[in-house]
């Protein structure tokens, strides 16, 4: 059962989102988060959200994966629209019951600041996080990063380490899942009784976890000097990165984007929040 | 090549230090005066039951332990000096790779082929020569097909060949494998097997072969019994073999067919013309043809 679980949100395909260099994609998401902050009319929204709808169909990612990837965050939109419903003080009153007042400038506050969360949480996963995989994603941050090297900032440990981390989540939970039968097999209730209970059943299993988690570490480090590994000095890759073609055309559309995104904050800020 | 012998090891000795009650220090020696020779291209079986400090040997070779006394010289180069250098240590963990006995504890990557690519890039080499080693490596331990994989998608023996397969992409004189077979089921350790015998006949790759497997250990053209940290036996198969009491009396096993053999000539069985039973009997065929000759 807990075999199930996927790496992170990486859906395989050959889409050219998909195709594009991660660094790209890592500077084009900070690009695309800025600009749904920046968004303020009405009409800037639309323009996100057009893109954004784009994006989505040239991910060729099926809408219901998408969607729900929106799922955890339900609770986070409902809270956004209810305080912004409720709170906001405007000038045209729409509704009134008791102490529970209602203005129009509550209603575009409330349906726009849901697009702004919805849209960013969209944006990020269609352009990084659902097409690029993990380890793409790594080998990006360790080569946009690389100039901190200079600054001494361990670049290269963090990205091995981020790797090594992907590499064992697996194998750790296979592990889990080991102990546990184990466990059961002794007689341990892991489903039954209140938090504390079940969180104190949960002690036979992470001890032998941890004491097992540290042995491989162990035998992982002794392995890796034995395959010559000193750090991230003089050493190559196999895979250079390398930019494309592609990447230049998404940068321009992200150009012609952005500015599409300012002029109308600048020339149509209808219904601005 | 005749020459140098590529290891050799002089009056070895290593000890482990260990905490006692009290801040003291007592030392638990672990090698004790071990003297031997491996010529290039050999196949060596190294047995010891468990502790025997066989495996402490292995780190040995490639300075992941330091002798506490005595030398070991690889390829003629004397690597206890104490004056040695990094780069010296880099070369020779080159030149002698090592396998291990749990497959998931030496696969850095999340998918095989950048596995395999591990060693190379510490190694600074070119990312075309990488990606060429990586394919030949690959197809070396018929892992070709899974090169895209992840290595939790993979079975214990086939872990075990990727593990191989980034060793041999490092261009390696001699792979020392560390009971690399002892945790894997009986198809896995086939498989491994027979990739670590093409890899010392083929390719030509010195090996030593740490294991409590006896009908691995036959595999060897050369048998070394580890007992309490000194060499108890030194010989080909058909030697070692022959002295099944002895190495009943430290704790390990003959084959089933030399043993069977063994009991036999010991309650007073011959050869129908009168000669003794041959000793170190290794192969089922030929524990078959004298049984034959038996009856």
């Amino acid at each position: 059962m807990l075999k199930d679980i996927t790496l992170g949100q990486f859906f395989p395909g050959d889409s050219p989102l998909h195709k594009l260099d991660p660094r790209t994609k890592l500077i084009l998401t900070t690009v695309y988060i800025i600009l749904v902050f920046v968004a303020r009319g009405a009409p800037g929204f639309a323009v996100i959200l057009l893109f954004t709808l784009a994006m989505i169909a040239a991910s060729k990612i099926p809408a219901k994966i998408i969607l729900r990837g929106l799922r955890p965050l339900v609770f986070i939109i409902t809270f956004t629209a209810i305080i912004n419903l409720f709170w906001t003080k405007g000038e045209n009153l729409l509704f009134r019951l008791g102490f529970i007042e209602i203005y129009s400038e509550g209603v575009l506050y409330a349906v726009l600041m849901v697009l702004r969360v919805v849209l960013l949480l969209l944006g990020s996963s269609v352009l990084l996080t659902y097409t690029t995989s993990p380890i793409a994603l790594t080998d990006g941050l360790e080569q946009l990063l690389s100039p901190l090297k200079k600054l001494r900032v361990p670049v290269h440990e963090f990205a091995m380490m981020m790797t090594i981390a992907l590499r064992f989540i697996p194998t750790l939970i296979e592990e889990t899942d080991k102990i546990m039968n184990a466990q059961k097999a002794r007689g341990v209730d892991f489903s039954s009784g209140g938090i504390i209970r079940r969180a104190k059943a949960l002690i036979p299993i992470l001890i032998p976890l941890f004491v097992s988690a540290f042995r491989r570490a162990d035998e992982l480090a002794i392995a890796m000097e034995c395959r010559c590994y000193r750090g991230g000095e003089g050493r190559t890759r196999m895979k250079v990165l390398k930019l494309s073609y592609r990447d230049l055309v998404a940068s321009v559309i992200f150009v012609f984007f952005t500015a599409a995104v300012i002029a109308a904050n600048v020339f149509i800020p209808w219904l601005s929040v | 090549m005749s020459g140098t012998p590529f290891i050799k090891a002089e009056n070895l000795c290593f000890s482990y230090s260990i905490a006692e009650d009290g801040g003291l220090r007592r030392e638990l020696p672990v090698i004790k005066n071990v003297s031997f020779e491996i010529g290039r291209g050999d196949f060596v079986a190294i047995l010891g039951h468990n502790g025997s400090g066989k495996s402490t040997l292995a780190k040995l070779l490639n300075l992941i332990l330091t002798p506490t006394s005595g030398k070991i010289y690889i390829d003629g180069r004397d690597i206890t000096d104490p004056a040695i250098t990094e780069d010296d240590i880099f070369e020779i963990r080159r030149k002698i790779g090592m396998v291990f006995q749990n497959p998931d504890n030496q696969l850095v990557a999340t998918v095989v082929e950048e596995d395999v690519a591990f060693g190379p890039e510490n190694l600074g080499i070119p990312p075309e020569e990488i990606r060429r080693r990586v394919n030949e490596a690959l197809a070396i331990v018929g892992m070709s097909a899974y090169a895209r994989h992840s290595p939790h998608q993979l079975s214990g023996g086939q872990k075990q060949r990727v593990a191989i397969a980034g060793i041999i992409a490092m261009l390696p004189e001699c792979i020392v494998f560390d009971e690399s077979t002892s945790m894997l089921d009986p198809s896995g350790r086939k498989e491994v097997m027979n990739t670590i015998v093409s890899l010392n006949r083929d390719r030509g790759i010195t090996v030593l072969h740490i294991t409590h497997n006896m009908d691995e250990a036959v595999l060897a053209d050369r048998v070394i019994v580890i007992n309490d940290g000194e060499i108890f036996l030194d010989g080909t198969p058909r030697e070692v073999f022959s002295h099944v009491g002895e190495l009943q009396s430290v704790g390990l096993d003959v084959p089933q067919v030399t043993e069977l053999l063994y009991e036999l000539s010991v309650d007073g069985i011959k050869m129908p013309d009168g000669s003794p039973l041959p000793r170190g009997v290794l192969s089922e065929e030929e524990g078959a043809e004298i049984l034959r000759a038996l009856l």
